[in-house]
């Protein structure tokens, strides 16, 4: 039996951080970019997890708590600003999105 | 009746306030009665108050506190009534009521009639605020009061651009004056530790030492010179003659001009400690006497003449004082007033009767059509070229022969004062001939008449009062000196020689240099016009630079004015404008260029931001492997 | 009663500018009577204050102090002593003046009553607060409205002044933030605790280059509020664009931010700083004077002329302040409210010819004299207090500062005295060129004179500048004790001793001297 250390779950949160990051750079679409925004913070809540766990005390919980309600705020502006430029433009892809340029 | 002091600055004050408010309303002539009675009354209570000084000889003044001011600097509203403010209250107002009578005929009709009157009274009291004050700060606010009255009464025909600048000419260059009165001011205060009278004078040996009392002298001359028309801070006074004649004789002949005077005479104690600064008074006094008169002598307005004259007696009273000679300077500052209201009260007759014409070349011939106005002047102009027994000769003497005695740089003054009273005799009776005598000049449609009983009254009065207001201080009966006397006990005041010959000597010699000014003027002024103008262009260019009284206003503006304003354009429009606040919009205008550079860095596409964020991470954890993260 | 008065001076032009706020929309025209009418509770209360402000006491009166912050010792602080005291007067009478003074401002009046009354609420808490931060706060909140007033109702390039008064003054906060801050750290240093307490920070052991980065720190910030030569330049553009109300309020009490901080906080936080600075301060004081003053002759705009006016009459209190002696500091204090009195009334009086005329250029007037005679005497009247006319207001601080300095430092007051010669001349030129002559101008001959409102706004001003010039005991009584405690202070922590006859106890000794 192999025994599920730390380490592992730290891997997961990177391979699963580094996935959402990737999908920001490349993808530009701004419903997936969001997703991969979502996945970046849940593999930072892994972390969160596993750490307090392993060095044994309740803060990486308390921390992902905040997490949680800050994503959830997030998701609920993000994901309105996005259906607000979906109606107005009739397309989600960032790119098209580049009037703050200076 | 000294607790009841304050009525004589508190009633022309009453008067003034009151006229502003209702003067419109009462209207003609009643708004000029109340002026006139205000200060009559004033006049009353001075009188009544200055009793005790007569009766009892040695009598001391009493300093009367109203309230307090600026108590820190030891400045409060108080009345500081001893003989010498006595004498000045009742000149000012005795002689002021006079000519607030006279107004009343010379400004009728006038559609500021009530106005007029409400400024001549706050005149009286701004005067007497500055003669009666208690402490040195009192003095300068009636010293800047009546500073505004001038400058309301010049430019009281506010209209005519001419009188509005020389109102603000007449304030601005006392102003330069003032800046040395308040400069003195300080330095009194830093050495006294008060500005009052009583924490200043008695001191004054045990405090200053004779530098620091010349520079206090020196400072209060500059103060001075710019009140009493001195060099170089004379050009105000003839500008002044814009305003209605009533005011050239109360306010720039008979009492403010002689604040300068009165200053010197009252803080007789500094002066005394450094005795420099009163010679330097002296000479002054002296350079101005002849350069006025110098200049007095090819004025062809009537009233130039006057005002140059004012300037040069009162270059004599400055002799006076500066020489010691406070009684002196201030018995010539009383019969001055006396004889040049006079003076000016007859031009304003003779104005008023020629129909506001002043260009004494259009005149000749008026004796007979103003008999009142050509006698008083007629008398006035005997008292000022100093003919015994006229008043001008007593006070006069008293100052030639307190130069005398002086010696030394003092004859000198004494001699420059013999020319100039040669000078004075000169273009005054030049004055009355070419005004009263020969054949008429007038333009066409004038028709003299002469001037209504309010008016000739006054002229009267004055009349008689130059006649006999001389005797009360002659050799023979000092009345005046004892009365002053108690006022001046802190220092020596200086006389003329003693003894009956020297008193003879001097006489003789002066009244030689009247006669013989009078002589030479009666000589060529009483034939034809041809003769006379022969005569004066006989003079050629010193005439010419006589009449345009040497061109100092031209001076003036060339070298102060314009260069003044120019400095004034550059460091606004060009310093400030360009120099600061272009440094300040430049600064702006940095910020922006270099945001307008950087700006290129925001493409607005999140997936460059993104590849910066990627980047920076990755800098970070190279950071933190390579080095450690520097732990 | 007592200890909740100063707060309630605060609160009641806010709880005022909430229920102005609060009028129905379709009720505009009750927002300036609303705000008129509610804006003398704080000039009662005030006046409540000021003659029952108990003379001869140096401290602080009327005190109130509730925590706010403890952590950082931030508390709500609030007293009132003979420095600031004239000062919080001279805002409660301003305010209902310029509210009065509006009625040309017809476009969004609500919100101009509103962000007046703020502004009200804001200087009178800044010179009421004895905590820094509180201060800070206080001095920042002012900005706001009065950019908003100088932004939205001023003329032409209102932004460009709004914008350039809120960067030069907000540049200027930075320097005063970050030294408030340090002082607080400095004092957790050495006792433990911060705090933003004046009293508590008076007590700090400052080594002299620290107390001197501060003392520029807090000078940098009250020098551009003043504003001292060569920040002065935001000064002429915002009046000129300012409404008249702003106007009034800004030359009149929130220039004195700047004189007032220095006299509160620069001289009783460093004052070995203080004394050392002295030559500066006075030089810079002296330029602002004669620059000012110069400067004022050739503005060919009224108002900018009697901007400039202000950072000359403002130079006399920066030179008070620096005289260190009882009569510069009283002078300082007077003029200050001399300076609002008098300037309040002079851009009173030129924005009345600006309804009129809708125009401030000098070369436009001439004769006006003779169709606006109310106007011109009460021109003349205010323009003579501005000059320093013995028997008016403004010669009292003036002629006070001028002898105070003369005792510390006498180069400069000579110098300073200049000043009041070319006082004379730019009002004087400047009243020649508008009122006198003959009215040739066809727009200038139709003017009407003053209405009885306008006549009215400037009754109070007129009838103070006299009170003042004749009775200045009224202030100068409740404010000896506080500048004597202001002196000693500086003795005391410093190796400055007032030279004679600088101090008061001085004075009165000569005069005893004196009688025997």
């Amino acid at each position: 039996m192999i025994e599920v250390t730390a380490g592992w779950y730290l891997s997961l949160a990177a391979v699963l951080f580094s996935i959402g990051l990737l999908g920001i750079l490349v993808r530009r679409n701004a419903l997936i970019m969001f997703m991969c925004v979502e996945l970046m913070l849940n593999a930072v809540n892994l972390t969160f997890v596993a750490a307090g766990r392993a060095l044994g005390n309740l803060e990486g919980q308390v921390a992902v708590f905040f997490v949680l309600v800050v994503a959830a705020a997030e998701v609920v502006v993000g994901l309105a600003i996005i259906v607000a430029i979906f109606r107005r433009r009739e397309s989600a892809s960032v790119d098209e999105l580049a009037s703050l340029r200076g | 009746m000294t607790d009841a002091i304050w009525l004589v600055i508190a009633l022309p004050l009453a008067g003034a306030v009151f006229l502003h408010f209702f003067g419109r309303r009462l209207g003609e002539p009643l708004a000029g009665i109340i002026g006139t009675l205000s200060v009559a009354a004033s006049f009353a209570v001075g009188f009544a108050a200055a009793l005790p000084f007569i009766v009892e000889e040695g009598a001391h003044g009493e300093t009367v506190m109203l309230w307090e001011w600026m108590p820190a600097i030891g400045a409060n509203l108080e009345i500081a009534w001893d003989s010498l403010a006595a004498v000045m209250t009742l000149i000012i107002t005795g002689v002021g009521t006079l000519i607030h009578v006279f107004s009343i005929g010379y400004m009728h009709g006038d559609e500021r009639f009530a106005r007029f009157f409400t400024y001549l009274n706050l005149f009286i009291a701004s005067m007497l605020t500055l003669v009666l004050g208690g402490n040195f700060a009192m003095v300068f606010m009636g010293w800047e009061l009546v500073g505004l009255c001038s400058y309301l009464l010049i430019s009281f025909w506010y209209t005519k651009p001419s009188a509005a600048a020389a109102g603000k000419k007449a304030f601005i260059v006392n102003r330069i004056g003032d800046f040395g009165f308040m400069i003195g001011l300080m330095l009194v205060f830093t050495n006294f530790g008060t500005l009052a009278f009583d924490g200043v004078f008695e001191r004054v040996p045990e405090i200053l030492d004779e530098g620091t009392a010349t520079a206090i002298g020196l400072l209060f001359l500059v103060g001075a010179a710019g009140k009493s028309a001195q060099i170089p801070l004379y050009v105000w006074l003839p500008d002044a003659m814009e305003g209605p004649t009533p005011v050239s004789a109360l306010i720039h002949a008979a009492t403010m001009v002689t604040a300068g005077v009165y200053l010197v005479a009252r803080t007789a104690p500094i002066f005394e400690a450094g005795p420099n600064a009163g010679l330097v008074v002296a000479i002054v006094g002296a350079l101005t006497a002849l350069w006025a008169a110098s200049i007095a002598i090819a004025q062809s307005d009537i009233k130039k003449v006057l005002a140059y004259s004012t300037v040069s007696q009162l270059g004599y009273m400055f002799i006076a004082v500066g020489l010691g000679g406070y009684i002196a300077g201030i018995f010539h500052l009383m019969t001055h007033a006396f004889f040049k209201a006079l003076l000016f009260l007859g031009s304003g007759s003779v104005i008023h009767g020629m129909h506001d014409e002043q260009d004494m070349n259009k005149m000749g011939g008026l004796l007979k059509k103003m008999p009142v106005t050509g006698i008083t002047m007629g008398v006035a102009t005997l008292a000022i070229a100093g003919i015994p027994p006229l008043a001008g000769f007593w006070s006069k003497d008293e100052i030639l022969g307190v130069a005398f005695e002086y010696g030394g740089v003092g004859i000198v003054l004494w001699v420059i004062g013999l020319v100039t009273a040669l000078i004075t005799a000169f273009y005054m009776t030049r004055q009355w001939f070419m005004v009263f005598t020969g054949e008429p000049r007038w333009d066409k449609g004038v028709e003299p008449h002469e001037s209504p009983r309010s008016m000739t009254v006054p002229l009267v009065v004055l009349a008689v009062l130059t006649v006999g207001a001389g005797f009360l201080n002659t050799p023979f009966r000092l009345t005046l000196e004892h009365f002053l006397e108690p006022s001046f006990e802190l220092v020596k005041v200086a006389h003329p020689p003693e003894g009956w010959g020297m008193f003879a000597l001097l006489a003789a010699i002066s009244v030689g240099a009247g006669f013989a000014g009078m002589a030479m003027a009666g000589f060529v002024y009483s034939r034809p016009r041809e003769i006379w103008e022969r005569f004066q262009q006989g003079f050629g260019r010193l005439w010419e630079a006589w009449a345009a009284a040497y061109r100092v206003d031209d001076i003036y503006g060339a070298t102060l004015v314009t260069p003044g304003r120019k400095l004034s354009e550059r460091l606004a429009f060009t310093f400030d404008a360009g120099g600061i606040d272009g440094l300040v919009n430049g600064v702006g205008r940095a910020v922006r260029s270099v945001g307008t550079r950087t700006r290129v860095l925001q493409t607005g596409l999140v997936r460059n931001y993104g590849v910066g964020f990627v980047a920076g991470l990755l800098a970070v954890v190279i950071w933190l492997v390579v080095a450690g993260g520097g732990v | 009663m007592g200890d909740t008065m100063l707060t309630a001076l605060i609160l009641v032009p806010v709880v005022a500018a909430v229920i102005v706020m609060l009028l129905p929309a379709n009720r505009k025209e009750l927002a300036l009577p609303v705000g008129f009418g509610l804006s003398f509770i704080p000039l009662a209360i005030a006046g409540y204050l000021f003659f029952h402000f108990e003379t001869g006491v140096a401290g602080y009166q009327y005190t109130q102090k509730a925590v706010w912050y403890e952590a950082w010792g931030i508390s709500w602080n609030l007293g009132v002593d003979g420095i600031s005291l004239g000062l919080v007067a001279l805002s409660v009478i301003l305010v209902p003046i310029a509210l009065a003074a509006s009625t040309n401002i017809t476009d969004r009046t609500k919100e101009f009553v509103v962000f007046t009354l703020l502004l009200e609420a804001g200087l009178i808490g800044s010179f009421l607060a004895l905590d820094l931060f509180l201060f800070f706060v206080f001095f920042e909140a002012v900005l706001v409205p009065m950019y908003f007033i100088i932004g939205i109702w001023g003329s032409e390039r209102r932004i460009y002044a709004a914008l350039k008064f809120f960067i030069f003054t907000a540049f200027g906060s930075a320097f005063l933030l970050a030294s408030i801050v340090a002082l607080s750290v400095l004092h957790n240093q050495q006792f433990g605790a911060p705090s933003f307490d004046l009293r508590d920070l008076m007590s700090l052991d400052l080594s002299l280059s620290q107390s001197r980065w501060l003392f520029a720190g807090f000078g940098i910030a009250f020098a551009i509020k003043v504003p001292v030569f060569p920040l002065h330049t935001w000064l002429p553009d915002a009046h000129v664009q300012a409404p008249t109300a702003g106007s009034v309020l800004l030359a009149g009490v929130m220039l004195k931010l700047g004189t007032y901080g220095l006299l509160r906080f620069n001289l009783n936080l460093f004052p070995q700083a203080a004394v050392d600075a002295v030559p500066i301060i006075a030089t810079l004081a002296v330029i602002g004077i004669i620059y000012g003053a110069i400067v004022a002759i050739v503005q060919p705009d009224l108002k900018k002329l009697v901007a400039y006016s202000s950072v000359s009459h403002l130079g006399f209190i920066v030179l008070g302040t620096a005289a260190l002696t009882s009569a510069g500091f009283q002078g300082a204090v007077i003029q200050n409210v001399n300076h609002g009195l008098t300037t309040g009334a002079l851009f009173l009086l030129v924005g009345m010819i600006y309804e009129r005329r809708h125009t401030k250029q000098i070369a436009d007037f001439g004769g006006l004299a003779k169709v606006m005679p109310i106007f011109a005497g009460l021109f003349l009247f205010t323009a003579f207090a501005s000059i320093g006319l013995p028997g008016l207001n403004g010669f009292v601080g003036e002629f006070l500062v001028l002898i105070g300095s003369y005792s510390s430092i006498p180069g400069f007051a000579a110098v300073a005295a200049f000043g009041v010669i070319l006082a004379a001349i730019y009002l004087l030129w400047a009243y020649e060129r508008v009122f006198t002559g003959v009215p040739d101008k066809p727009e200038n001959q139709k003017l009407v004179d003053l209405t009885p409102r306008e006549i009215g706004l400037m009754v109070p001003l007129v009838v103070l500048m006299i009170v003042l010039g004749l009775y200045p005991k009224i202030l100068l009584d409740r404010t000896a004790a506080s500048t004597e405690a202001l002196l000693d202070r500086v003795e005391q922590a410093t190796t400055y001793e007032v030279p004679e006859p600088g101090r008061l106890a001085d004075v009165f000794a000569g005069i005893t001297e004196g009688d025997e």
